[in-house]
């Protein structure tokens, strides 16, 4: 117990945490955007790969990092306009669709890596995103560590939650969002487009699930490997129903995990003599299902999830 | 303006040509990298038609592959009969194998004739297993499978790790986390001699076949399609969802169980973390393809096993990545999905339609 305090009370502890929620905060807000608006999304584990595999991959070409950044997120803008039109003006099967373009996405990830790279054993490296050195505020004691040492992309992450939140909250858009996603009949009464606001929403989604892939490749590592997603997105999916679609909570749960997946690791190096290191690999997912059970029973889903939409037919 | 109508019907022809289209489609579609390789596309479905169909070696790779993906593709299509979305076949056949090197390593030394039925029993039951947890979960908690099925996937394959390299790891192994060899009575027997197809394919077959005979002609069997159409309904006619629900989801996890057995026991005869590679993933577009059909399973399984050894035999000879297969698997899921909606809904011109929703 000691042990464990002694962590908890460490900076670097907390600068772990955030950092291992950054890609997950991307990802559980575009999981919450599609959602919010009727669609499921599970091409999101292929979306991280294709966005943490262009995004390195454009950066390594010569593109920049911020070139990186913006190819990632087309690409994952792209992919998410596959979904979009599979499910919402075809209305086809949210689950078989998103299945689809999460295999779609990596098998054509890992394709191109492949072609490209055909004979390399260990991958070429990129200079990732640095952390961040603000004078004064990277030297204060603890929250300097945890908060102002972070890279680029953990506050873009940050200021996306606030960007949502407003949107969502504060805005006549947000609003239109929020009513295809439990009433689509109201929105088209209004003269809005259902699915032109459905399908912005599901690209606009799949574009920010790639920066969380993109982060994996760009800022946490300097490579692409094979399955270094690692079911990242999954957990992303179960995140969104434990935040019940709110992007405060949202940013919570990715930090609750992420606070987690740090603390397994460095008692891993501590107790890893008494008891199996897989067993602390296991805990993040572990983690992730019971966090969806405990929701679940109250959970508040949009309440024309995964029900497709066509125009002129009540 | 056009305007998209559903059918009355689905013409029966159609549920048979659209995954045909889709997987001629799909195939086509692999020009496309071909090319960006810098390969011509002629010669590689030369080469990837040589690997299947150029020898009886070659069909008999190829139906050694279609063996896991017909267990897969059955847990996948009797499952998704009844909406119940299990993406946990993966994990299941992976408990499967845990379960048949457990019992068929030296546990018991018993005759062939009691051994292999044993191991593909208890196999069967591991795979069951996987599904309890995710069920209970749903109809208790109402969390949904789709997420705890695919998080499980990931559990299992590290618990499966943890084993190799302790109580499962093979003390004559050299400390390589792989399993002990499972006894030459556990294994299935070959079909054909010096040949990898192994009599897993007979078991796939016939389960295949009776899980048509179950799903058309039995009471459970209409059960299953009530209970996946329309509960409320189904709910109605008396019966019994929850209990449904979990019939259907065992048999799903012990079909997926078996594709581990048949791995383990018919072709590798030990165990190692890297024995599927994804098999319940694509046991899911097989079921797609087959129109969730316990027979057209048969039939996507070799369309499926049979892009992969193609694949494989293709790279080998031209050096294109043989994620060349997983490309065209997965592009022939969304045609088929695609196909779905052409069957089931026509595209009319306003005006020219029936007017009946303006």
């Amino acid at each position: 117990m000691i042990d464990i305090l002694n962590i908890l009370l460490t900076d670097s502890f907390w600068a772990a945490s955030l950092r291992i929620a950054t890609p997950l905060i991307f990802g559980v807000l575009g999981a919450l955007i599609c959602e919010r608006s009727g669609t499921l999304n599970l091409g999101i584990e292929g979306i991280f790969v294709v966005g943490a595999m262009c995004g390195w991959m454009a950066t390594w070409l010569g593109a920049g990092l911020w070139g990186g950044i913006l190819v990632a997120f087309l690409c994952g803008a792209f992919f998410g306009l596959i979904h979009a039109l599979l499910t919402v003006p075809l209305g086809l099967s949210q689950h078989v669709s998103g299945l689809g373009i999460t295999l779609f996405a990596t098998s054509i990830s890992y394709f191109t890596y492949r072609t490209a790279l055909p004979d390399v054993s260990s991958p070429p490296r990129i200079e990732p995103f640095q952390p961040l050195d603000i004078p004064i505020l990277s030297d204060l004691p603890f929250i300097g560590l945890v908060l102002f040492q972070q890279t680029a992309l953990t506050w873009l992450a940050l200021i996306m939650v606030l960007l949502v939140w407003y949107v969502l909250n504060r805005t006549n858009l947000g609003l239109a969002i929020k009513a295809v996603g439990d009433n689509p009949n109201s929105v088209d009464a209004q003269g809005l487009s259902v699915y032109a606001i459905r399908m912005w929403a599901i690209v606009i989604g799949s574009a920010l699930m790639a920066l969380g892939g993109a982060f994996l490749t760009m800022s946490a590592f300097d490579a692409f490997f094979f399955g270094m997603v690692n079911g990242r997105g999954w957990v992303c999916i179960a995140l969104v129903i434990f935040a019940s679609w709110r992007p405060g909570k949202a940013l919570i749960g990715a930090l609750l995990f992420g606070a987690f997946d740090a603390l397994q690791v460095r008692l891993q190096t501590e107790m890893g003599a008494l008891v199996p290191g897989q067993v602390f690999l296991m805990a993040p997912y572990v983690l992730s299902i019971v966090a969806l059970v405990i929701a679940a029973r109250s959970a508040d889903y949009p309440r024309a999830l995964l029900t497709p939409w066509y125009k002129g037919q009540r | 303006m056009i305007r998209i109508e559903p059918r009355e019907k689905i013409s029966n022809s159609s549920t048979i040509f659209i995954p045909i289209i889709a997987a001629i489609v799909s195939l086509l579609f692999a020009a496309i990298p071909i090319i960006s390789a810098g390969a011509n596309p002629l010669i590689a479905y030369v080469e990837m038609a040589k690997g299947v169909f150029g020898s009886v070696f070659a069909v008999s790779e190829m139906l050694t592959r279609a063996t896991p993906l017909i267990f897969t593709g059955l847990a996948a299509a009797i499952a998704f009969r009844a909406k119940l979305w299990n993406i946990g076949a993966e994990g299941q056949l992976y408990l499967g194998a845990i379960a048949a090197v457990t019992v068929g390593s030296g546990f018991f030394d018993l005759p062939a004739i009691f051994l292999l039925p044993l191991i593909i029993v208890l196999g069967a039951c591991a795979g069951a297993v996987g599904m309890v947890a995710p069920t209970y979960l749903k109809v208790r908690f109402g969390a949904d499978e789709v997420v705890t099925t695919l998080l499980l996937n990931f559990i299992i394959i590290i618990f499966l790790q943890m084993l190799l390299e302790g109580p499962l790891q093979d003390p004559m192994g050299l400390g390589w986390p792989q399993s002990a060899p499972i006894l030459d009575q556990g294994m299935f027997p070959p079909l054909i001699d010096r040949m990898r197809v192994h009599s897993g394919l007979i078991l796939a077959v016939i389960l295949a076949v009776i899980a048509h005979f179950m799903i058309k002609h039995s009471v459970w069997g209409f059960k299953l399609r009530a209970v996946g159409e329309n509960s409320s309904a189904a709910k109605h006619a008396g019966i019994n969802i929850n209990r449904s629900l979990f019939g259907v989801a065992l048999l799903s996890g012990g079909l997926a169980g078996l594709a581990g057995v048949s791995e383990v026991a018919g072709l590798k005869g030990y165990l190692t973390a890297d024995l599927s590679p994804g098999f319940g993933y694509a046991g899911i577009v097989v079921a797609m393809l087959a129109g969730l059909s316990p027979i057209g399973v048969i039939i996507a399984s070799v369309f499926i096993a049979s892009v992969f050894v193609g694949a494989d035999s293709m790279s080998r000879a031209m050096g294109i990545s043989s994620f060349l297969a997983d490309l065209v698997v997965s592009v022939s899921l969304l045609c088929v999905l695609v196909g779905g909606f052409i069957a089931r809904f026509k595209i009319v011109r306003a005006g020219t339609g029936t007017r009946f929703y303006d």
